[in-house]
This record gives C-alpha cells, structure tokens and sequence, in this order.
C-alpha cells in the first residue's frame, strides 16, 4: 500500500472516530436543554454531565488530530481548503469555543445556568451544519479558482439541494447517534425513568436519520454524478450499512441488549462512512487536488506513519483506561460515588 | 494597496489570538506542574493544607484549560484558513512537530479527564498523583513540538527550495533546527515561572487582603521558592537565547538593542528613545555588555543592524518589548530572593507588606513579560514568515473576508475572557480554603487549630 492511501485512511478513521464521539457529546448537550425546556431535566441531566465530564475535552482533540493530519499528508489542501473555508471555517472555530469553554463555565462554575445550557445545546447543531460545509464543497462546483486566488461560490452553496441535504443529514444522524448512545448508558446506569426518555428520542430519530441518507444520495446523483456512479458500484457497503440500522432500531424497540444496539450504530456509520469515503476517491477536492497530487513527500509521509503508530501505542491504552474508569464502571455510571475535584 | 490591507489584516488576527491563547496556554504548562509538586508534599507530609493547595488550583485550572483547549483550536486551523500559501509550501516539512504536538495534547486531555474525576478514589493517594504526571508531560510535550514549529520559521533547515516546492525534506533536521534548543528552553522554564509567579502572587494578595491563614502561608512559601528556582533557569535560558540570536538571527538581536554599526565590545543598550535620526537619547548604556551578552566576551564584535539590507529589517520598537521583557525577569528573580531572604533570617517579618505587594505584582507582570517576549520575538523576525524563504506578505490569504473574521474573533476573545473571569470569581467567591479544609479533613483541622493556639 503507497502513502497517500495509508494517509488518507488514516485521516477518515480520525474522522470517523470523531463522528461517534462528537455526535454524542453535541446531541447530549442539545438533549439536556430540550429536557431542561420541557422540565424532564431532572431525569436525564444528572446522567449526561457524569458522561460527559470526563470526556468533553477529548472529543475536541479528534477533529483537531484529523485536520492537523490532513495537512500534514495533503498540505495542498491547506491552500484549497483554506482560503474557500475562511468564513465558515472561522464560524465553526466560533462555535466550537463558545461550546467547549461554556461547557467548563457552565460545569464547574455557574451551575444550572440556563442560558450557559442553551449555547451548549445550539452550538451542538450548528457546528456539524458548519463543518458539513467541508464536505460538500469536496464534490466540486462550489469553489472557483481565479488569477487573485481561490474563491467560496457563496450562492451555489446556499441555493444547493445537496448541501442543504448534508447539512439535514448531519443534524439527524448527530441526535439519532447521541441518542442511541445514551439509551446504552442509561441502561447501564439502571436507570429506568431516563431510559424511558432517550428511549423514546432514539426512536423517533432514527427514520429522519435514514430517509436523510437517502435524501443525500439522491442529491449527489445531481451534484457529482461521477460520485454517484462510484457509490452504486459499492452497494453492498451501503447495503450492509443499512442491515445495521436495521438491527440496532430493532433492538431498542425491543427494549434489549443496549449494548449491542449501539454497536449496530457504529457499524451502520463505519460501513455509510467508509463508503462514501471510497468512492469520493481519487479526488479529495475536485477538480484541484487528487490523493496523489496532493500528497506530502515520501520522507515526511514515512515520518507521519511512524509517528502515527507510536501515538496509538500511548494513546490507546490511555483511552481504555478513561473507559475503564468512566464508562464501564458500573458504580461511577449509576452515580454512586461523588469523585469531582 | 487592497492586498497589503489583507496582510495587514491577516498579521493582526493571527497577533491577536496568538497573544490571547499565550495567556492560557503558559497557564496551561505551568500550573500542572505545581500542582503535581504540591500535591506530592502534601502526600510524603501527610499535610491536607498542600492536598488541599492542590485540589483548588486544579479547579481554576479546569477553567482556564478550557479557554486554552478552544482557542488553540482557533490557532490551529487559523493557521491554514489564514495563511494558506504558507501551509501549502511549509505543510510539507512542519506536519511532523504538528502532528506530535496533538497527540501530547490528546495524552494531556485524557489525563486531565481522569485526574479531575479521581480524587479520592483510589486507596492510596500516591496513585492518583501518578496521574498528574502525563498531565504535565503532555502539556509539557505540546509546549515543545509547537515550539520547535516556531523555531523552523525562524531559522528554517531541512530541505531544498526548487521552484516553489520542498525536495529533500528531512522532517528530523526541520524540527532540531538550530533556534530549537533555547527557544524550547526559554519557553518552558518561563511557562513554569509564570505559573508559579502568578500563584504565587495570588496568595501574597489574599494575605494583604484578608490577613490569610496557615494554607496561604505555605502555598505563598511553596510557590515564591519554585519561582525562584524557575526565575534562574529563564535567565539561563534568555542568555543562551542572546548567544544564540547573534549567531543566527543578528538582525533580531541587532534591532532589538539599537545597535547600528558592527563593532567590537559594543554597548548594551537600555530603554531610551530614538530621534529622527536613529540616534539613541536617554539611554542607559552599559559599556560592553551587549558583547558580553552575545558572545560571551566584554570585546567581541557584535553584527549591528547596517550590515542588513532594509527591505529586511523588522521594526525597531521592538527594543522596547526586549528591554521590557528583560527587566520583568529581573524583578521576579529579585522579589523572590528577597522573600527567601526574609524568610530564612529570622529577624525579619517575612510577611512585610510592602514584600507581600511586590510578590503580588509579580503575577500579572510575569504574564505581560510572556507577551512582550513574544511580540519581540515574532516581530523582530519582519517582514519574514520564513526567515530568507517567504515574506509574511506572499503567506497570506486572498480572501476578502479578513476585517470581518477580525471582528469575529475580537468579539469571542472579549466573551471568554469576561466569561473566565466570571467563572473564577464564582468558583472561589465566599468559598474560602478555611472552610473547605473544616468541611474536608474536621480531625485535621480541629488539631490545628488547638495547636494554633
């Protein structure tokens, strides 16, 4: 396998890796307001914060690795990507600060704050909306590349069906995960008034979820027909990724094995993810850069993978350990001790 | 004109966040340090006083990462929103150091995590101070990678220039470039002393203030003598920096003493004024010693700014931020010697006010001799992105929306600084030590107080 492949596989298990763990956190914090709203936050907040707060800070780590590593191993990117992505990617930094530090005032500070919580929640469906928009744009036809630089089509972007259709897709898929995930923990927890309620959210997020996907596939097929035609030659990927959906809807709506329904959900983004993934390729922003055009010198390529492995050496074991301690201790989750600083 | 408004524009938002994320990110380095030595005292003591110091830095701490998480974030991808030309040239030799400076971030975060969440829960303490300590590797690790990224700019190495695109890259080469050892020298010893100049000053406020306890006493002991110790290893660190600048960036060093003509057992020049004619008013010279400073010795010849063409040299204000910054070092090593003086001969009352003022000073002015230092080191590499390689003006962005993301982020830095400071206030407001140490550890603090009086 050359570089650029291990590179960019590497980048989209980053990605990937930070779909799961953003999703939860921004729906959990949009959840906590709703539930703050409707006055059931009783039930479920309690059991959010013990998620979160050990983890809030890592979450933000996963975007910050996958981007860092996307212009390490593509720095043709950074000059693309760049100048088209200043407004909404200076809108997404905006978010994601007022989020990770509301959440910390909001947490060891003024507690209960309502309108610390409302941030916390807005920002948690705002911000996929602004980081989709670098998803999109990669299909081509929205950036234009001039002799005084390259420049954002604003209004194809904003007038497009298929990156209105991303933006809907990742608001859905960001509340059906968290939701799916925070049944899991409820049952853990055993917890049955909170369960009732992600119970009842995972439910009835899941079919905007998958008419979401469909949706977009169906947009795709106008904006990059290329694409399109790629996808359908993998199929069987999409296939297998809606089986898991399948599986993990069928779970919970039996009321059994959390645990296994949220590894549907994993598998059921692994497999729509991966798909989309390879099929976007050889391009990673068309028409200007491709994996191969792109890609950084085969010295510091050697010198990125090696570094790669060694980080996952120290950071794996060091993330077992966080879930050790946090996720599946049974006394931690039901609450039982009060461990804060 | 439009495009040097851009980089006009560009240099200042950069600038801008730069100078707010420094603020958090030497916090950031410091504070787990002292912590993890306090905490560890208070262990082999078997004193909850030092437990307890611990315990309340890390709660403030919590807050001021959370700024420091975001907004170097912000930094991060400013780095290619705003200088996209400089990424796509630069990506190709400084994606390693970057690379390496998350994942020690990533180690740091998941520590801090659990390290927040662990107090008390293991039976013995020694093990949840164990897990203070990848805290302060990472943070201490992060601090180094970006600063070798730093340090390539100024002096960049490690690969041919051909038709506008590196060959032969040797990342290694890159990130070991001659500024590295005493740019991540002088960084991290100055991060550990503003950390501790800054509790330090802290505790000295709330003696003064509020007459304080025995808690304050030790926490004002513990952080005034790590001030101290972290006080000379900056100065070491500074010096070398000097020697280092006149070997391989004299015209920093040259702009950053107004020194002109290159000559030998040149004059240290401090503060003063520059007239019309570049000659230097009101200064206070001190002959020979930029010689010594530079190189080691009272007569050597030391580069003077002529020798550098002018479209090349940076700004000589920055003589100011130098002097500043130098000056600042100076008094946190005098005040915490005193201090240690006062203490040591007992004769004298170590808590004299005017002693406890000055230590109090000392916080807020480490943190501006961090900023100063900076400013002078990042503008005195003018008009240079990539020192010899690539003006800052061909590095930035053509977009036409600079001005207004400058507004942007001045209106979130406003937010979270006010937001920050709010927090703290509610943190440690009508919460004093006194009390959480009765509320904690009753026996303990029962017994002193018996002893007390």
């Amino acid at each position: 396998m050359n570089y650029e492949l291990i590179g960019i596989s590497v980048l989209w298990l980053f990605l990937y890796g930070y779909l799961i763990v953003a999703s939860v956190d921004f729906g959990a914090g949009f959840f906590a307001y709703y539930a703050r709203l409707t006055k059931q936050d009783h039930v479920i907040n309690k059991l959010i914060s013990r998620y979160l707060s050990p983890v809030w800070e890592v979450t933000n780590v996963f975007f910050v690795f996958f981007f860092v590593g996307l212009i390490g191993f593509f720095p043709d990117m950074a000059y693309y990507f760049g100048q088209a992505m200043l407004v909404p990617g200076s809108i997404a930094i905006v978010l994601l600060a007022i989020r990770g530090s509301f959440y910390a005032f909001e947490n060891y500070g003024s507690k209960n704050n309502s309108f610390y919580m409302f941030l916390y929640g807005a920002t948690g469906l705002l911000i996929p909306a602004a980081l989709s928009t670098g998803l999109t744009i990669s299909e081509g036809g929205y950036i234009e590349e001039t002799a005084d630089g390259v420049h954002l089509l604003v209004g194809e972007l904003l007038t497009s069906p298929y990156s209105w259709s991303v933006v809907f897709l990742a608001i859905v898929s960001v509340l059906y995960i968290s939701s799916m995930f925070l049944s899991y923990y409820a049952h853990r927890a055993d917890d049955q008034p909170a369960l009732n309620l992600v119970r009842r959210y995972a439910l009835f997020w899941s079919s905007p979820a998958i008419i979401a996907s469909l949706t977009t596939f169906i947009a795709l097929s106008q904006q990059n027909e290329e694409h399109f035609n790629k996808a359908l030659d993998l199929w069987w990927v999409f296939g297998l990724s809606v089986a898991a959906f399948m599986l993990a809807v069928f779970l919970v709506y039996r009321g059994k094995h959390y645990g296994w329904a949220f590894i549907a959900v994993m598998v059921q983004f692994f497999f729509a993810f991966f798909g989309y993934g390879a099929s976007h390729l050889p391009y990673l922003l068309k028409p200007f850069v491709t994996l191969t055009s792109g890609v950084t010198n085969d010295a510091m390529a050697v010198a990125l993978v090696i570094v790669f492995i060694a980080g996952l050496l120290l950071l794996i074991p060091s993330l077992i350990l966080l879930m050790r301690l946090f996720l599946f201790d049974a006394e931690y989750v039901k609450g039982k001790n009060r461990y804060r600083v | 004109m439009f495009d040097f408004d851009n980089v006009a524009v560009s240099q200042s938002l950069t600038a801008m966040t730069l100078l707010f994320h420094a603020i958090f990110a030497t916090i950031g380095v410091g504070v787990p340090v002292l912590v993890s030595v306090a905490e560890f005292i208070g262990i082999r003591k078997k004193d909850p006083h030092y437990t307890l110091l611990a315990r309340r830095w890390t709660r403030g701490y919590t807050i001021t990462v959370a700024v420091g998480v975001v907004t170097g974030t912000a930094i991060g991808l400013q780095l290619s929103l705003i200088w996209p030309s400089f990424m796509q040239i630069a990506g190709n030799v400084i994606a390693l150091p970057l690379f390496m400076e998350t994942f020690a971030f990533f180690f740091e975060a998941i520590f801090l995590g659990i390290y927040l969440y662990t107090w008390d829960r293991f039976k013995n303490p020694i093990h949840h101070w164990l897990l203070s300590i990848p805290v302060v590797i990472g943070g201490t690790m992060s601090a180094f990678f970006i600063t070798t990224v730093n340090s390539f700019m100024n002096t960049p190495q490690g690969f041919d220039l051909e038709g506008g695109r590196f060959t032969a890259v040797d990342p290694i080469a890159a990130m070991f470039n001659p500024a590295t050892p005493t740019k991540v020298f002088h960084v991290v010893s100055s991060s550990y002393l503003t950390a501790a100049a800054i509790l330090a000053g802290i505790a000295a406020f709330i003696i003064l203030v509020k007459k304080g306890s025995a808690y304050h006493k030790k926490a004002l002991k513990l952080t005034v003598s790590m001030m101290f110790i972290f006080a000379i290893l900056t100065a070491l660190a500074g010096d070398l920096s000097a020697k280092f600048l006149a070997e391989h960036q004299p015209e920093k060093l040259a702009a950053g003493e107004w020194h002109f003509d290159t000559e030998e057992g040149a004059d240290l020049v401090v503060f003063g004024r520059l007239n019309e004619n570049n000659e230097v008013e009101n200064a206070i010279r001190i002959p020979n010693a930029l010689s010594f400073l530079a190189h080691g010795d009272f007569q050597a010849e030391v580069e003077g700014l002529n020798e550098t063409p002018e479209e090349e040299l940076p700004p000589l204000w920055i003589h100011y931020m130098f002097d500043l910054m130098v000056t600042i070092g100076f008094y946190l090593l005098g005040i915490s010697l005193l201090f240690l003086v006062f203490w040591k001969v007992k004769k004298w009352n170590t808590y004299h006010p005017l002693l406890l003022w000055g230590i109090a000073l000392a916080g807020p002015l480490s943190m501006l001799a961090v900023e100063f230092g900076w400013i002078f080191a990042e503008v005195g590499r003018q008009p240079w992105i990539l020192r010899g390689f690539m003006t800052v003006a061909e590095g930035a962005t053509t977009s036409p929306y600079v001005t207004q993301m400058f507004v942007l982020f001045a209106v979130l830095y406003l937010v979270l600084a006010l937001g920050c400071i709010l927090t703290l206030r509610k943190i440690f407001k009508g919460r004093p030590a006194e009390l959480e140490m009765e509320r904690r550890y009753p026996q303990v603090a029962a017994a002193r107080e018996e002893a007390d009086e």
